[in-house]
């Protein structure tokens, strides 16, 4: 698929050049949206964008503009890429929560739209193996933050892993990619704090019975099921890779505001944190280097020097 | 001219050659006597060190990079939530999230020369002696086009007052800068003022009389957003700086009436520049210069397109010069656009 274009073998190898290497955008001003498809609670658009689908892979991210050329509304709206091609597309999955999004459920096919992409780090894969042969891997989604699980989920195929998919919402309509969960996962868990679908409660509730058969863990939603997912995987012994959803301003690493403290693997204690990107150094990163608890807290006065422009150690054992 | 842009256009480094600039139309303009090949510069602490955005166009297309203030230490700034989208703007309260002088000098600004990018270094402190020892530590390192001094820092000395508040604490920081950079190699010094004051022409010739080359014009207005939910600040800083077009009418009000004041001293100005005609207000207004900040946020290749959009705004006007539109509000009505100001002094060099 066009997310893999390196085929089976260089996985390792394309991971630690990521690493490495500052994301490669594109602004496309005026791309044209190709469909708007109504999802439970959610709104699917998906856009004609072929040199952002070139180079993109699962995890990364797109940011569109809203609004208008003479909007009040400056900043762009960041979403993870759903789904990568056929044919040059992209999809995202939107949740019409403000003016912002809102507009952007407003489009309709044939409108025009100024998207950047593609953003941030992709989910590390694994070696490629026979298939059945790769690891197990666990796709934990929050809401419509399962949307780029999909076009992980056929990665992770392509390396042989055996996959189990975990969804939680707040309700149904609020649960995204359940038909297509089925079709894609070896098994599936869905969770409803209201009970409409699957267990009642919280994801988390849905695959903790699992994690003992599982390898390799993926998530993408709000922060606290990211902390949960990253705390249960860290108790199981099994490495996690979370998707984080910040506030941005800018989305390509300027404007500093969507940081989040890291501690880099092999140091210790408030003076290894480090206030990096979610925009660049992530949207990706090991679950265990996320320090969830010192999120929202003032930052450590005195540090080590940044690493620049990246730190490359957020590499992570696969 | 009119740029073509075909649906599936693509702005990125391989479409840097797209810049389009009418020949007829001269981009270039100097501060304190340094040349720039056109007035659209970034603004400090909306394009990082200029790394990011070359991956939109090349850094060197831009008049100058102004870099993130940088400070002596290492800064990991402050606590999330940092920023709050508002009518036309942003409110932002990063705290000087940065590497620190030293790896500054070490990391970025080599990677601006190495790219041919004009350098204006934004530097921040804490105390006059910090300042002080930025400017000293900058001395002599090679790429510097203007030293540009951020003064809406508080001061630790006198309770946390901001120096660009205080005539005299300014003053204090820009004649500690000048010091250190004397000499005819060194670089210009301009401080950036903070609009929320009661005079800006006050702290304007208070900064100038302590030796400032020229003045950035405006630093972020403070400012707060309440969160509808928690009805607490929504920002962890709880007041941050906003920017954006909802500032621009106070940026040109600051522009102008500090050139009017003070008509040799040269100015960079900013302050929700968006397009090339609010590039030419600026210039209009009494500036030499146009630093665009926010807008660089919801639009990466914004400089470029606003250095085609000014070129084309000027040749619509039948103007043929940047130098034509500096200073233009404040001729007579009625002066014709043509030809006016490129007759005259250069702004910036005292005659």
């Amino acid at each position: 698929m066009a997310a893999d274009p390196n085929g089976q073998g260089e996985a390792v190898t394309q991971v630690a050049g990521q690493a490495l290497a500052l994301p490669k955008p594109v602004q496309l001003r005026s791309a044209q949206v190709l469909r708007v498809v109504r999802d439970g609670a959610y709104t699917r658009i998906a856009v004609h964008a072929p040199a952002i689908v070139d180079a993109a892979k699962p995890g990364q991210f797109v940011a569109f503009a809203v609004g208008g050329p003479a909007s009040g509304l400056l900043l762009r709206r960041a979403f993870s890429i759903a789904r990568i091609g056929p044919a040059g597309t992209i999809e995202v999955v939107v949740a019409p929560v403000g003016p912002g999004t809102r507009w952007l459920t407003q489009r309709v096919a044939g409108d025009r739209v100024d998207i950047v992409g593609p953003l941030g780090r992709a989910f590390p894969l694994p070696v490629a193996a026979e298939r059945g042969h790769g690891p197990r891997a666990l796709l934990v989604g929050g809401g419509y933050g399962a949307a780029p699980l999909f076009a992980l989920a056929g990665s992770l195929h392509a390396r042989g892993c055996d996959i189990t998919m975990a969804l939680g919402a707040a309700s149904a309509d609020k649960l995204y990619g359940v038909p297509e969960a089925r079709r894609i996962a070896d098994r599936t868990a869905f969770a409803t704090e209201d009970g409409s679908v699957g267990v009642t409660g919280r994801v988390t509730a849905a695959f903790d019975p699992l994690l003992s058969d599982i390898d390799l863990v993926y998530a993408c939603g709000p922060m606290a099921m990211l902390a949960a997912v990253a705390r249960l995987a860290k108790a199981a012994g099994v490495p996690s890779h979370i998707a984080v959803e910040e506030a941005m301003a800018c989305g390509i690493g300027v404007c500093m505001t969507c940081v989040l403290p890291v501690r880099p693997r092999g140091t210790h204690g408030a003076a290894g944190v480090r206030m990096v990107r979610a925009c660049t150094e992530g949207p990706v990163f090991p679950g265990d280097a996320v320090q969830f608890d010192l999120i929202g807290k003032p930052p450590p006065v005195v540090t080590a020097s940044p690493a620049s422009p990246v730190p490359d150690t957020f590499e992570a054992p696969i | 001219m009119s740029r073509t842009t075909s649906p599936e256009s693509v702005s990125g480094a391989a479409d840097s050659a797209a810049v389009e600039i009418p020949p007829a139309v001269d981009l270039s303009t100097t501060l304190a006597g340094v040349p720039f090949p056109n007035p659209i510069f970034t603004a400090s602490g909306c394009a990082a060190a200029g790394r990011e955005l070359n991956a939109f166009f090349e850094v060197s297309d831009l008049g100058a990079v102004v870099t993130k203030s940088v400070m002596r230490d290492p800064r990991l700034g402050r606590a999330t939530p940092r920023m709050a989208e508002t009518p036309s703007g942003m409110l932002n309260s990063i705290g000087l999230q940065g590497p620190g002088i030293a790896a500054f000098l070490e990391n970025d600004l080599p990677w601006l020369v190495e790219h041919e990018a004009r350098a204006v270094v934004s530097i921040a402190g804490g105390s006059v002696d910090e300042y002080a020892e930025l400017a000293r530590t900058l001395r002599g390192a090679p790429g510097i086009a203007l030293v540009e001094v951020n003064i809406s820092c508080p001061n630790v000395a006198d309770r946390g007052q901001v120096f660009a508040c205080s005539a005299t604490a300014a003053a204090d920081v820009i004649r500690a800068v000048r010091e250190e950079l004397t000499g005819g190699s060194q670089p210009p010094v301009f401080a950036k003022l903070s609009p929320d004051v009661t005079d800006i022409v006050e702290i304007a010739a208070s900064v100038v009389e302590a030796g400032a080359d020229g003045l950035s014009l405006i630093n972020t207005l403070l400012g707060m957003v309440i969160d509808p939910e928690t009805l607490r600040p929504a920002l962890a800083g709880i007041t941050g700086g906003l920017s954006g077009p909802a500032i621009r009418p106070v940026a040109l009000r600051c522009v102008y009436q500090v050139h009017a004041a003070l008509p040799q001293i040269p100015i960079l100005g900013m302050g929700g520049v968006r397009t090339g005609e609010d590039a030419l207000a600026f210039l209009a207004a009494g500036a030499s210069a146009v630093s665009v900040g926010t807008a660089v946020f919801g639009d990466p290749g914004a400089p470029m397109r606003i250095i085609e959009e000014l070129a084309d705004a000027l040749q619509v006007r039948g103007m043929s010069a940047v130098s034509e539109a500096i200073a233009a509000a404040h001729r007579p009505a009625g002066t014709p656009l043509r030809g006016a100001g490129a007759a005259g002094a250069p702004v910036g060099e005292l005659v």
